[in-house]
Order: structure tokens, then sequence, then C-alpha cells
């Protein structure tokens, strides 16, 4: 048999956009928002997660999917809360992809679910390449981090539906400029919404939780 | 590591072709790869050589071209391709941008026997 050329123009990452096409049509089924939240290491998704469990766990049914490189330590936060908490170890990998997600789901309590948090691992890089099916993407980005990262970083700011600025009970400490900052995110994204919090001392979360509320009565409608 | 997962479903794409077409053996692969997948070539080749081997794509050449990054400037409507990551308009020096292109990631082609 001689030299053969095959053209196929596939997408190398379609298998993954398959799963999490199926992930997204699963929880639409149950009605559940699903959101996926991603930062670089340290900028608070845990603390903001544990912040939203406090507020909406009497009022909305919470599961965590949690992602991390190798420790349960998040997950372990979680259920001592009593939310159902599953928890990814990526043994390595930088980031989560709609196949581990898939599997996690089908440990959850679908029908006893309203919301489903995904922690994607800490990246501000490649969590933008795998989608995973969820409705709302949100990114942390903290104050000591800088004011430039929408700058430096300009893809994941593309895609976020909400982006928070948290740690704001540090910004005396910091040269962090919030209308640069704001500014530059509404160039790349000018239908993100942009909420400076402190996860920490609980400032500027009713912005947040009042979106995410907002969020989960339009699931259920 | 972000590349070996991407490799890992290039190889899955390049055999479940090659197999289809009864082929034996791999010997190029066409990636296009666009400037804002995060995707660099000496890596995807690392992994590729490391996980291809024992099957027919084993010691394939892989032939990447490259997509730009296209911006279209919402400011003054222009479109431009990025130096490195700078997404701000060459004319008006904003950084009001859309994505237009440069995410491509995909198998074009392959050269088989």
């Amino acid at each position: 048999m001689g030299v053969k050329i095959l053209t196929i123009k596939e997408d190398i990452l379609g298998a993954n956009a398959e799963n999490a096409k199926g992930n997204q049509e699963l929880v639409d089924k149950h009605h559940i928002l699903m959101i996926n939240i991603t930062s670089s290491p340290g900028a608070g998704k845990t603390s903001l997660i544990m912040q939203t469990i406090g507020r909406l766990k009497e009022k909305a049914r919470i599961a965590v999917i949690e992602g991390d490189i190798a420790s349960s330590i998040d997950a372990d936060k979680v259920s001592k809360e009593g939310i159902p908490a599953i928890q990814i170890n990526t043994a390595g990998a930088c980031h989560l992809d709609a196949n581990m997600i898939k599997k996690a789901l089908d440990n959850l309590d679908l029908d006893r679910t309203d919301l489903i948090v995904i922690e994607n691992v800490g990246n501000l890089i490649c969590p933008a390449e795998f989608a995973l099916g969820a409705h709302k993407q949100v990114l942390i980005l903290s104050v000591p981090e800088g004011d430039d990262k929408p700058h430096k970083y300009p893809l994941m700011f593309t895609q976020a539906d909400v982006i928070l600025i948290n740690k704001t009970d540090v910004l005396p400490h910091f040269d962090f400029d919030m209308s640069a900052f704001s500014k530059a995110v509404t160039g790349l994204n000018p239908a993100a919404a942009v909420y400076p919090i402190s996860a920490k001392t609980g400032e500027g979360l009713e912005q947040w939780f009042s979106w995410l509320w907002d969020a989960l009565e339009q699931r259920k409608a | 590591m972000h590349e070996l997962s991407i490799v890992e479903s290039l190889l899955t794409v390049v055999l479940e072709n090659a197999e289809r077409a009864q082929a034996t053996k791999v010997l190029k692969i066409n990636v296009v790869v666009g400037d804002l997948s995060g995707v660099v070539d000496d890596s995807v080749i690392f992994y590729f050589n490391f996980l291809s081997e024992k099957t027919i794509a084993a010691g394939a050449r892989i032939v990447f071209t490259h997509a730009p990054a296209r911006l279209r400037c919402r400011a003054c409507e222009i479109v431009f391709s990025p130096e490195k990551l700078d997404f701000h308009c060459p004319t008006c020096k904003e950084q009001q941008v859309d994505v237009i292109g440069g995410r491509e990631l995909y198998v074009d082609s392959l050269e088989v026997e």
C-alpha cells in the first residue's frame, strides 16, 4: 500500500467537548446550576466556597467537586459542613477535564442537588482550555497577584461570567489599582460582572451571593 | 502537564482515523495550533514520542501550522494579530477586544501507508 493523505480536520479536544456537553445535559435534566471556579493557587477559591456554603446551605442543596493535585484538605473542610464533596485528585495534571466531572456526577445524588460548585485546580492558564459543562465560569483574582493580570493572562478574563477580586482587606498594603483593573477587565469582557470581595471579612460578598442566587433562580424557572 | 492530556487526545484522534483507513503506519501528522491555545510544540513532540511507542503512529513526524491570534478592536474595529499576548490595539492602544481567532487545535490531515 502506497502513501495516502487522510484529510480529517478533527478537533483534538473534541472528545472533551462532547463529554462537557453530556455533563451539562445531565445536570440540566435535574435543574441543577453548575459553576466552575478557577484562580491561581491561594487566591481564595476554598474560602469563597466555604462562605457560600455558610450563606446558602439553608436555601439551596449544594454539592462540591474538588479538584486537587493530590490532597483532600479542601474536600474535608466542605464535608465538615455536611455538604456532599467529591474529591478528584488529578495525579499531577494541572486542570480538570470533562470526563473527571462525569465520574464525579455519577457519585452525587443529583435529584437532591440544586447547585454544584466545581473547584478547579489552581492555575490561570490551562483550565481555560478544558470545558467541563458548567453553566457559569467564575474567576477569582486576589489583590496580592496584582492589577496587571488581565494584561498578562487575557484569555482567562475573556471567558469568565463573573470576576471576583478577593482579599480587598489587604488593599492598603498593595499597589493594586482597582479602577485600572476594572477598565482592563471590561475591555476584554464587557459582559462579566466584577465584584471586589473579601472572603475573609465578608466585605462585598452580598453582591456575589445575589449574583449566584439570581443564576440559581433562573435555572429553576 | 497540560500537553500530556492534549497529546493523549491527539493520539486517539490519529489512531482512530488511521485504523479506519486500514493504515499500517502513520508517517506524518499535520496539526493546526492556534497561538492562543497555549500548546508548546516541543512538549507535544516529547509526549507524543513517549505515548505513541508500540502504536502504528510510532516515529511519525508532527508538522505544526500555527494559526495567529486574531483580535477585533471594539473601539476602532480593526482586526489585528497581537505580538505575543499583548492584547492592546496597535492603532488606538486600548485593550477592548474580541477574540476571533487563534484558539484552533485540530488535526488537519495524516500521511499514512
